[in-house]
């Protein structure tokens, strides 16, 4: 509703997204100095932050609590003379995404508010530091900005998260109805929901926010790379392949089937996209126990990943084995949003490629020598190609995260309010404001939750109408 | 034989009396025309005034200088505040009236008013020149022209009533309705669509067995709605409760396939919290009973209202039920449920200040702009009345924001958002519940109401007292501190802890469990101090209002700051003139939509349903904001 609140201070990386050597951080607003101040020890001990002088960069360390979490250069620019026209502070980190978005984190976690799609520019515009013609500039900007947030959001809506933030919503919403029905309709005959059955309610809530909250907070994809699994029957190469990829001998490797037990894991960033390799135990029935605790652990870590290189010897596997295995696999994982490539290893066993495998050209195969290095290079292309489009998306989605995480937090603020109301027995149209302030910061995400949709539930659910 | 009005009002009932004595108070000349002069102001539903969040607009159009609350206590027969137990912001005062003495009180009240003539005809046409509405053309008495013209029809364009398999034309039980308005208002543009409701059997009181039934008392003191001195209730009614069960609910079953609703013969749609008997039955076969409220229509009346029976089932099935339930044994019915089916005039068609967009001079208010109840009825008669009144003399309309008020709610509702059901006021539908209560419309609105001219200045007078009563009482409360040995006692009996040291008395009033009558009971300094104020007519209001405002002070100032907010966004005006089409940046809907709408600022372009955040930020750009 309130956009643009410009009396609230404001925060967002003002550098592209992405991997990059150095970002820059911007806060703006009134409260942006004291924000600042809290999270940043200037490298000159007895430097209080109130005599940094405007436009001059200090070295220091950004930190939450005692945590330390980067060295960075702060520069404090004093209003009016600002970009926004109000007082403004830029943090210039590390580049790494996940160093980003701790920032913002804590930037929110200490008061700022997430910066929406030019809002920066709004501020400087509404303060007088642009004309009209550059602010309709900006009007194309945030159009873009929005579209393209639409798309991500919709992406991201399409995940398991969007499962939840939609059961956590119809909670939220069941839960306004059953407040909102003892008070515009306590004079019918319906029965009114008890105390504790309100409890068991906000307890789903609360762990459904901090499911999410834990899910968004961690970063886990920027932070640990995009999880790649490494699949196939024992002995196929798997192992080979992931030390041919990391270009070390980490993993294993043995001719008896089952010799990695666990799973292995290590990342390596191609061309700035870091990735998360996950060698697995081989896919097989098996009777040794340890091993087939290797195996679950398989199951487990296949479901984690993004993308799935499936791995089988091309020297001694025929197509309906292929085919079987891949309808088995498809049974047990299939996701529309895992990527599936098909690597056929062991080429340098073959003197030409059989004929059959020609009908798996539309699942994408490589033809690769794990042992001879040979054609590796063409799955790290190919990891980068099928990963450009989304590794935009998940740069996109520091912002996006960050501005969900301010969004679940300012969430579950007001729930724990509604909680005490609770305790208190706070009458219900009190506990009403902090219940629709949930509704409202959630509804950033999912979109506002309108009264008329409240009073439809109730309709639903009760009679209504002596 | 008429002379030239400045304003014409088309029906008399509760939106149509308002808008008159709002009007012709303001100094506008005024001619009410109605089909029935010994009708105003009628309660065709249940004699019943108020009620949660209807009870506040009660309040309001009081405070603004309405004549609704008046009217109300001066023929009510039994009071109740109801929610007292909630939180200040849900209690909501309700009222069951004399349905005889209600209308004739309005006809008095009226007939005080020297600027409002009064003429018992139907209005066939508005007649318009050039896109301005000049007049109305009448049954019989040919045309009368007026500056200005307020439809205020009710339920009665081609009413249609369905009892069972039969339907007939009607604009309530037993009065005709009215043809020809609606056709002619569609050649100007202006789009109709159908709407329904219904009533419940009224039955003889004489052959009621009340003693089979839950008695309801009025309140012990009972309240008022006027915040002038109207006067006390010293008698009242009771109301009734009793179930329906299973065997009425089979009874009804037989009448389901003469339903006019469940045969598609009523197209129209009903509203969904007021449904029929069967279709509670229908929708929730699991509930074996369901409650019903039965009402007495007055001091001297033997007609007793069924609240909760409301059906369109043949009679003799109406009937046959009837008799099953509980008190009911021997009833003899006076008249059938019904259902009613009318045209409304989509609102969003409405500028704020109820006039048409499509045909100056023209205002709309009441039923006919697709709400129930005589409250929301009343409050938009009396804002149709006073902006008729502004426009005449081309002064600016009178809106109400929706942190001021529940009337400015309804109204930005309905223009803004529209209705496809029949639209009621719930306390759900308001964004500040805290700040509009019962208890301070009139601190919200008179000031308002007296520079409008309308309130009277008696009620200034009171509301300055008030004020300075309240302020007087919550300073002290503020400064000055209870002594652990008189108030211990007290806040042990409300199991509230008890104080080891002298204490702020705000700071004990802040515990939920804590009442300043009860503070005051055992706090002898407090006593005293208030005591000094008892002699005041504002005194039990100030009270109130001075314990609300201390306990729930964290809660109000949430809510202001909430409203002061979104006011800065009703501030940023939008004209009248922008094309939305031309909008690139917007989604093709967001332009469809507020190309539709026209929204006068930002806030109340963001209300609109399917109006995005970013939308918004587009169109404050384009604003240069």
């Amino acid at each position: 509703m309130h956009q643009y609140n410009t009396r609230d201070t404001i925060c967002a990386p003002a550098t592209a997204p992405g991997m990059a050597a150095i970002a820059v951080i911007r806060i703006s607003g009134p409260e942006a100095f004291a924000i600042a101040q809290v999270c940043f020890e200037p490298q000159k001990k007895g430097l209080a932050f109130s005599e940094i002088s405007t436009h001059k960069v200090i070295l220091g360390q950004f930190h939450e609590g005692e945590r330390p979490v980067d060295e960075v250069l702060l520069t404090k620019f004093q209003h009016p003379h600002t970009y926004t026209g109000e007082d403004l502070v830029e943090i210039s980190c590390h580049g790494s995404p996940f160093i980003q978005q701790e920032i913002i984190r804590i930037l929110i976690d200490k008061g700022a508010r997430m910066a929406k799609p030019g809002e920066f520019t709004m501020r400087a515009f509404l303060n007088g530091r642009m004309d009209l013609s550059q602010a309709e500039a900006v009007a194309d900007l945030i159009a873009s900005n929005s579209s393209a947030s639409h798309k991500m959001a919709f992406r991201q809506m399409r995940g398991h998260f969007s499962e939840r933030i939609r059961e956590l919503r119809q909670q939220l919403v069941t839960f306004a109805g059953l407040i909102e029905l003892e008070l515009d309709f306590s004079e019918e005959d319906v029965e009114f929901a008890d105390r504790g059955s309100l409890n068991t309610l906000l307890d789903t809530i609360e762990n459904e926010i901090g499911r999410l909250k834990q899910s968004f907070s961690m970063g886990n994809v920027l932070k640990n790379g995009i999880p790649v699994a490494i699949i196939g029957k024992p002995n196929v190469g798997k192992s080979t392949l992931l030390n041919a990829l990391l270009n070390e001998e980490r993993a294993i490797v043995s001719d008896i089937p089952g010799t990695t037990r666990d799973t292995i894991e290590d990342t390596i960033a191609i061309n700035g996209v870091a990735f998360r390799f996950i060698d697995t135990a081989g896919l097989r029935h098996s009777e040794d126990t340890i091993e087939t605790f290797g195996i679950e652990r398989t199951y487990e870590k296949i479901r984690q990943a993004a993308i799935i290189l499936y791995l089988f010897d091309a020297s001694g596997t025929t197509l309906e084995e292929i085919t079987e295995t891949l309808n088995d696999f498809r049974e047990k994982f299939y996701d529309e949003n895992k990527r599936l490539i098909l690597i056929a290893n062991k080429i340098d066993l073959l003197e030409e490629i059989p004929h059959h495998f020609r009908n798996l050209v539309e699942l994408e195969t490589i033809f690769v020598s794990a042992k001879r290095k040979e054609n590796i290079n063409m799955i790290a292309e190919s990891l980068l190609s099928s990963v450009s489009t989304a590794s935009e998306e998940e740069n996109q989605a520091i912002v996006s995260n960050s501005r969900h995480y301010e969004a679940l937090a300012k969430t579950a603020e007001a729930i724990a309010a509604v909680r005490r109301g609770i305790e208190e027995n706070l009458p219900g149209d009190l506990m009403a404001i902090d219940l629709r302030s949930a509704l409202h910061h959630l509804g950033t995400i999912t979109g506002e939750v309108t009264n008329e949709e409240i009073l439809g539930n109730i309709f639903e659910k009760f009679c209504i109408g002596k | 034989m008429f002379e030239h009005y400045d304003i014409i009002v088309v029906g008399g009932g509760h939106a149509g009396s308002e808008a008159a004595a709002a009007g012709a108070r303001m100094g506008s000349k005024v001619l009410l025309v109605t089909m029935n002069l010994a009708g105003i102001a009628q309660m065709s539903c249940n004699p019943a005034m108020g009620g949660i969040a209807k009870g506040q607009i009660v309040r309001e159009i009081d405070a603004l200088g309405g004549y609704s609350g008046i009217v109300t206590d001066h023929t009510m027969v039994q009071f109740r505040m109801l929610n007292r137990s909630k939180g200040p912001a849900m209690w909501s005062p309700r009222a069951q009236s004399d349905r005889i003495l209600f209308s004739q009180k309005w006809r008095e009240m009226l007939e005080q008013i020297p600027n409002v003539h009064f003429w018992q005809d139907t209005v066939t046409e508005v007649l318009v020149e050039k896109g301005k509405a000049v007049g109305v053309r009448t049954g019989f008495g040919g045309d009368i022209f007026s500056k200005t013209i307020i439809i205020t029809s009710g339920t009665f364009l081609n009413g249609k009533i369905h009892i069972g398999q039969k339907n007939f034309s009607g604009g309530r039980l037993g009065d005709a309705n009215a043809t020809g308005l609606t056709e002619n208002l569609r050649s100007f543009g202006i789009e109709s669509e159908r709407l329904k409701t219904g009533t419940p059997v009224r039955v003889d009181g004489r052959t009621i067995d009340f003693s089979k039934m839950i008695e309801q008392k009025g309140d012990d003191e009972p309240g008022r709605f006027s915040y002038l001195d109207t006067p006390k209730l010293k008698r009242q009614l009771s109301c009734y409760l009793t179930y329906t069960s299973d065997e009425v609910h089979d009874i009804l079953r037989t009448g389901f396939d003469f339903s006019p609703m469940f045969a598609g013969r009523i197209q129209g749609t009903g509203p969904r919290y007021c449904p029929s008997i069967e279709d509670k039955i229908d929708r929730f076969s699991e509930k074996d009973r369901h409650q019903l409220f039965i009402e007495p229509e007055g001091w001297t009346s033997n007609e007793y209202y069924v609240n909760g029976f409301s059906s369109s089932l043949p009679e003799e099935v109406q009937f046959k039920a009837l008799r099953k339930i509980a008190g009911f044994e021997q009833a003899r019915i006076l008249k059938p449920g019904y259902a009613i089916e009318y045209d409304y005039f989509p609102p969003t068609q409405l500028q704020f200040s109820l006039e048409s967009r499509k045909v100056e001079n023209l205002f709309f208010a009441g039923q006919v702009n697709g709400t129930t109840g005589y409250e929301e009825a009343a409050g938009q008669g009396l804002m149709a009345g006073i902006n008729a009144h502004l426009k005449i003399r081309g002064k600016e309309p009178f809106v109400l924001k929706r942190s001021e008020a529940y009337i400015g709610v309804l109204i930005d509702d309905l223009v803004t958002k529209g209705t496809n059901e029949p639209y009621r006021m719930f306390t759900s539908r308001a964004e500040f519940r805290i700040l509009l209560r019962q208890d301070n419309a009139d601190q919200r609105l008179t000031r308002k109401g007296v520079e409008l001219g309308l309130a009277e200045p008696e009620r200034l007078e009171r509301l300055e007292r008030k004020e300075t009563i309240i302020s007087d009482i919550v300073g002290f409360i503020a400064k000055e501190n209870a002594d652990p040995a008189m108030v211990n006692p007290y806040l042990d009996s409300v199991s509230s802890a008890p104080i080891k040291i002298k204490n702020r008395l705000a700071n004990i009033l802040l515990r939920p469990q804590v009442s300043l009558k009860g503070l005051m009971e055992c706090d002898k300094n407090l006593q005293s101090f208030i005591h000094g104020f008892s002699g005041e007519p504002v005194f039990e209001e100030a009270i109130e209002s001075a314990e609300i405002q201390v306990k729930y002070a964290g809660y109000l100032e949430k809510e202001m700051e909430v409203a002061a907010k979104i006011s800065r966004l009703e501030d940023i005006r939008l004209g009248e003139n922008i094309n939305y089409m031309e909008f690139k940046a917007l989604s093709m809907e967001a332009r469809e939509k507020l190309q539709k709408v026209k929204p006068l600022n930002i806030g109340q372009a963001s209300r609109i349903s399917g109006i995005t955040p970013s939308d918004i930020s587009v169109l404050l750009v384009h604003l240069g904001r």
